[in-house]
């Protein structure tokens, strides 16, 4: 690539500009910092402003009152409710979500004419908005007009009418299946990336020594993927932990509260009880928690790199 | 040339198996893409068939009028305004944080420190920030304006544009700047004439992702608008009635929002992955 500058003025430009990078390197910095902390460092500090007093529908006290938001988070049980709800959901969703986008990589790690194609097809739907995503899935388990409950009932060999979204026992594989289907296409995409950057004169040295396709599997490309592995997990661990969209579109965390994750929880109390101290409480306890995780996370990332 | 394991086990094996492995892929393929296609599909049905049972799997024949109807009742809109947004939230994000990423690569401003904590930011749960937000912007009177939209999504996008930026600034080679400087081109030129057009495809990429990122939202859209700035996801969850669903609103309204992103992902397949890895997996 030709880069064209122009060669003017002294040479001694170059200690003058270093003079003034002093002062450029923060002129830049200054505007992206000043919106993000405006956005991101202003709500912190409101959140525990207001968490210490009393505010909510029917009071206006802005007196100093302690602790007793935070007293009231221990004994609010459908807070850890949907802590669990949001935990639980993870919990299956993450290594299912990992272990089938491994499966699928390993599929197409070695030559299959027209690759290319099948990953452009495969990757699309993490680009789908997620809460467009829960609406589709929304019109597939349809019990009258889905699709879904059509296909089960041609290897059940008579109608079904499960009401996916509504039923008690089918709420959380509805949930599960979207949250799957958008997002292993992200763990797919990842590793499928970390398997093909492996040296491959490693594998076929060890294949010429007489290594299974196991041993290689669990002694050179496992091992080489990990960190990918670590990043890609923890960016969807800090997804789910935040999940909205999909449960919204898909149950409003109905029936009842059955499938009230934090993120809905919290929407909750905030705009629906408009319980401003209460909810101060809650995002100030969720942003200490992520923030601690997240740190410690990114720095071992640093590290890494 | 990959190792094949099933080299060394005759010739006929290795057809059988890479059959089987099309079948696979293309059963993937098949599995992964039906939903879209059946959203797809109902915003070209007509109301018999989209309420028919058995379900109807494709439409007698392709025909407009959900589309027709989203612009005669205005619905159409939100399409507007989500791409005025985000197209104005990633070009000014896009701008203040490859200034702010060439700062922290280049003279390593506040170290390490200052960059986690940038990339940190864009971690936290929106929900754990957007109603401490929501009263700011009922205090400033930015709810439900499009500047107040725009600068949430700018400043959520910054810590994104920022990291990525820093990636990309510190592939450029030293050498290249350090010349410009040299013959005399202030830090101002340098940016301009040296820095800018190395790092142009990563620029391009990492502003398709903002720009992604914007469009897709949710949670701040449907708390900070109330009917002037909605923006199409909101709009989409407005059909959800508790009586009937308007279905063929709903796919109307999805498709005409999902396609252009759809469209955008494919002109940028080689950047997907160092995109949605923030970084991390140079793919």
């Amino acid at each position: 690539m030709t880069v064209g500058v122009t060669a003017s003025g002294p040479s001694l430009g170059f200690r003058l500009s270093e003079f003034s990078d002093r002062r450029f390197k923060y002129l830049v910095i200054a505007p992206a910092i000043l919106i993000i902390l405006l956005i991101g460092l202003f709500p912190l500090i409101y959140t525990l402003l207001v968490s210490v007093q009393n505010i909510s529908m029917t009071e206006e006290d802005t007196s100093f009152h302690g602790a007793i938001q935070y007293l009231a988070l221990l004994r609010d049980s459908r807070l850890w409710l949907a802590l669990l709800h949001t935990l639980i959901i993870a919990a299956v969703a993450l290594p299912a979500e990992l272990i089938l986008g491994m499966l699928m990589a390993l599929l197409f790690l070695e030559r299959l004419p027209g690759r290319q194609i099948f990953v452009a097809l495969l990757v699309l739907p993490i680009m789908i908005a997620p809460v467009v995503a829960g609406a589709t899935w929304r019109l597939l388990f349809d019990n009258r007009y889905g699709p879904i409950n059509e296909i089960i009932g041609w290897f059940a060999g008579e109608p079904v009418t499960i009401l996916w979204t509504i039923n008690t026992h089918f709420v959380y594989p509805a949930i599960l299946i979207a949250e799957i289907w958008q997002w292993t296409p992200f763990m797919f995409l990842l590793q499928l990336a970390a398997f093909m950057n492996i040296d491959q004169s490693l594998t076929e040295s060890a294949q010429i020594d007489g290594a299974s396709y196991w041993m290689i599997f669990r002694r050179i490309m496992l091992p080489a993927i990990w960190p990918v592995v670590a990043i890609a997990v923890l960016i969807r661990g800090l997804d789910l932990f935040r999940l909205f969209d999909v449960v919204w579109a898909l149950t409003e965390g109905g029936p009842g509260t059955m499938t009230e994750t934090i993120s809905i929880y919290t929407y909750d109390q905030g705009f629906r009880q408009f319980d401003t101290s209460y909810t101060g409480a809650i995002a100030f306890l969720v942003i200490v928690l992520l923030s601690l995780v997240v740190v410690a996370a990114l720095r071992r990332m640093e590290i890494d790199r | 040339m990959k190792a094949d394991p099933a080299k060394w086990r005759g010739p006929r094996r290795r057809t059988w198996l890479l059959m089987a492995r099309y079948a696979a892929a293309i059963a993937l393929t098949i599995l992964f893409l039906f939903p879209v296609y059946w959203l797809f599909m109902i915003a070209f049905k007509t109301p018999d068939e989209i309420f028919h049972s058995p379900p109807v799997w494709y439409p007698a024949q392709i025909q407009f009028a959900n589309f027709a109807v989203l612009f005669k009742d205005r619905d159409a809109v939100t399409v507007g305004n989500s791409l005025f947004i985000a197209a104005c939230s990633t070009l000014i994000s896009m701008f203040l944080g490859t200034l702010c990423a060439y700062s922290l690569a280049r003279f390593k401003t506040g170290g390490e420190n200052l960059a986690v904590w940038i990339i940190s930011q864009r971690m936290i749960p929106p929900i754990a920030v957007v109603f401490p937000l929501f009263l700011l912007y009922v205090w400033f009177g930015w709810v439900d304006t499009y500047f107040g939209m725009i600068l949430l999504y700018t400043a959520f996008n910054l810590p994104y544009v920022i990291w990525m930026m820093r990636g990309y600034i510190e592939d450029v080679p030293i050498d290249l700047e350090q010349s410009a400087l040299v013959d005399g081109c202030t830090r101002w030129q340098v940016l301009l004439r040296v820095v800018f057009p190395m790092v142009r495809t990563g620029l391009f990429a990492t502003a398709v992702f903002s720009f992604v990122f914007a469009w897709n939202d949710f949670i701040f859209a449907l708390v900070m608008t109330r009917s002037a700035v909605t923006t199409y996801p909101v709009q989409v969850t407005h059909y959800f009635g508790a009586q009937s669903n308007f279905w063929a609103k709903i796919a109307a309204m999805s498709m005409l929002g999902t396609l252009p992103v759809l469209l955008a992902v494919a002109a940028l397949q080689k950047y997907l992955v160092r995109g949605i890895s923030l970084g991390a997996v140079k793919g």
